[in-house]
């Protein structure tokens, strides 16, 4: 008689799947799936040149480029600075010299890698989704085990189709109850990175589980997945069920007729055995999470946004206490300031945390019938091209820009700044995006992170704002 | 490609105090695009190190004395989390950083300063705020780094030992890189990639 398999967890069952090999060490040779790759990869594929090695299984990889794209406009010779119009060109001539299917500049899908993956179907529950971007945790949504990989790794996934990989801890993180109204998943994720702390599931691939993170939406799960990083997790995952395959059934690039059949029998049988046990375990309430905001450089500095600034002095240790007055100094905030009355200078809404659809109806539906507050620059960015014209199908493109925002096309922009889309230094952002470090959208600027609500409210009262209070204002 | 075998270390080591140092800091985004063959070490903390001007900003830990000449960085938790840039990595490693000690890294940082030549060694947390505290104390202290042995001794005289997995060990004490080494297994990796795509995926 065969012995019972013991329960496995999602994350065991996607890893094993994958195992080509182990060493003696202990690591496991991982085999990849989907390679997604980004317009910062001129040093990899130059690696792969010096060695006179191709892409060995181009099929398996997909370009678009999104952190060196202007924003304004569809052309790179907007873009003043050589280097940077340089490394777009080079991904398209990379992509299209390797046989790497990709989605150029002036295709209507293109977009943020982490917002085009799902969208277009590229992104499949148990798989092992790579990129040279920290925020392909963003994939784990699907049910996938997706996350970044530096430089040295591109070149060895597009080599070798696969990467050594020691295996990490694992931690479910369940999230339980109804959240309120005024209340989303960027302030799920925003919460559990306060309680758990930006290194608090570091060597670890985060689960999320419970009714909350069952009830949101795939955009809303994105958005978590997305932050895992943020807690230093290797990859954050939501187990697939019916929300995540009528999402992805009819995308471009799912399944299609018989093979959809086979592959969501397979999906179905992914998710966590009952009894699967993770290393680590924590737990959440919904009715506890507030609209929350972040006052310091670190994702980790996080409050509800009828809080006020903390003050170091009542920190424990003398480190923390340091490195709270090093990031209040930063902001330029005064322990014991009410959140809610802090103004800003600009908004951002975009990003692959929060530049998905349902992140711009929620702003938009601030924004509808109101004016950003005088003084404020505030931009909206879709994610993706797709994104943008299904926005513009529902008339919100009209809604932003009769407010006074900036309606912009798709990319990175002031996620990070790398196409130069950046503040002046001292400016104060209210951002749906995901790090407010230290010079993240330009050296001296200060970064609020917060959901596209919170950061629509900002934008029309001018300072940091408890959106419930607009939406008991009169939201239709 | 080969590194430079990595080397037993004694060497100057310099205090991060500030926990979560990401990679936006040890490498701001503006420098992401410049070719690898720059000196990424000129970038190296760099709206830490120099003002808007250009100056040096005099309260930064490397514009000190005794610490221009570190090799080993002694940092607080999660040094390295945040992006994925390994240029983060190329920046310690061009400034001349062979090593960098903290109680944890950013999982992406890791495993990027091991392909690198750049040493990450973890410690348990008591040991090193300890370590930093002596080192503040006495600026220019010293420490060795024995990869062979997996050994740190500290300025007190104490001996440390860390971890590290084999391979990686290995390939730095060899001045070896993992591709040469993976691209050997194509073979194993065609077999593999056959069933798997058999058993439909």
């Amino acid at each position: 008689m065969q012995a019972q398999q013991a329960p496995r967890t999602l994350f065991e069952k996607i890893w094993s799947r994958h195992s080509i090999m182990q060493r003696p060490d202990g690591q496991v040779l991982l085999y990849i799936d989907q390679h997604l790759v980004q317009d910062g990869s001129a040093p990899a594929f130059e690696m792969l040149r010096q060695r006179g090695i191709t892409p060995r299984v181009p099929s398996r990889a997909f370009a678009t480029p999104d952190h060196y794209v202007p924003t304004d406009s569809r052309d790179l010779a907007t873009m003043a600075d050589p280097e940077k119009r340089q490394m777009a060109t080079a991904l398209m001539q990379d992509a299209a010299r390797a046989g790497i299917r990709s989605f150029d500049l002036d295709d209507p899908r293109q977009g943020i890698l982490h917002v085009v993956g799902p969208e277009q179907g590229l992104s499949w529950p148990g798989t092992v989704i790579v990129c040279g971007d920290s925020h392909t945790s963003t994939h784990g949504a699907v049910g996938a085990l997706a996350f970044g990989i530096g430089a040295t790794e591109v070149c060895q996934v597009l080599a070798t189709q696969s990467l050594w990989q020691r295996r990490p801890k694992t931690m479910r993180i369940a999230v339980d109850g109804r959240l309120a109204a005024g209340v989303c998943a960027k302030d799920v994720i925003l919460a559990i990175i306060g309680k758990i702390g930006a290194a608090g599931a570091v060597g670890h691939v985060i689960e999320y589980a419970g009714s909350t993170i069952a009830s949101l939406s795939m955009e809303g799960r994105l958005t978590v997945c997305n932050m895992s990083i943020e807690a230093g997790a290797r990859a954050g995952m939501i187990a697939p069920d019916d929300t995540t395959i009528s999402y992805l059934a009819g995308r471009p690039f799912s399944p299609a007729g018989k093979a959809w059949e086979e592959q969501v029998g397979r999906w179905r049988a992914l998710p966590s055995d009952p009894d699967a046990r993770f290393d680590r375990e924590a737990n959440l309430s919904a009715h506890e999470i507030e609209p929350m905001v972040t006052w310091g450089t670190s994702p980790e500095d996080v409050v509800a946004v009828t809080g006020r600034v903390p003050d170091p002095a009542a920190a424990g240790q003398p480190q923390r206490r340091e490195a709270m007055q090093r990031a209040l100094a930063y902001m330029g905030l005064t322990p014991g300031t009410c959140m809610a009355e802090v103004p800003i200078d600009r908004v951002f809404i975009g990003s692959c945390t929060n530049g998905r659809i349902e992140d711009l109806r929620s702003a938009a539906a601030v924004v509808r019938d109101r004016k950003v507050a005088s003084g404020v620059a505030a931009w909206v960015v879709p994610g993706s091209g797709v994104v943008k014209a299904q926005a513009e199908a529902e008339g919100l493109h009209h809604i932003f820009r009769a407010a006074g925002f900036e309606w912009r096309y798709a990319g990175c922009s002031m996620c990070l700044g790398t196409n130069g889309d950046i503040g002046a230094p001292g400016q104060r952002i209210a951002s749906t995006t995901n790090r407010n470090f230290v010079g993240r959208q330009g050296a001296g600027v200060r970064t609020h992170l917060m959901s596209p609500m919170m950061a629509a409210a900002a934008a029309v009262t001018g300072r940091l704002s408890d959106v419930r209070q607009l939406m008991a204002g009169g939201m239709a | 490609m080969s590194l430079k075998p990595f080397e037993r270390l004694d060497a100057i080591a310099v205090p991060i105090t500030q926990p979560n140092l990401d990679t936006d800091q040890i490498l701001p985004a503006r420098y992401l695009q410049k070719p690898r063959a720059n000196n990424f070490g000129e970038y190296l903390f760099r709206d830490l190190r120099f003002g808007k001007d250009g100056s040096e900003q005099a309260g930064f830990v490397l514009n000190q004395a005794p610490y221009r000449d570190g090799r080993i960085i002694l940092a607080a938790r999660n040094f390295g989390c945040g992006s994925s840039r390994e240029h983060a990595v190329w920046a310690l490693h061009d400034y001349g950083f062979r090593a960098v000690i903290a109680p944890s890294f950013g999982d992406i940082f890791y495993a990027n300063a091991l392909k690198n030549g750049l040493l990450p060694i973890p410690l348990p947390e008591p040991s090193v705020l300890a370590m930093l505290d002596t080192v503040q104390a006495a600026p220019g202290s010293r420490m060795v780094v024995d990869l062979e042995a997996q050994t740190v001794l500290a300025p007190d005289g104490a001996s440390h030992t860390f971890d590290i997995n084999a391979f990686s060990k290995h390939c730095l004490l060899k001045g070896l890189d993992e591709l040469g080494y993976t691209l050997g297994l194509l073979d194993q990796i065609a077999d593999f990639e056959r069933r798997f795509e058999q058993a439909g995926s």
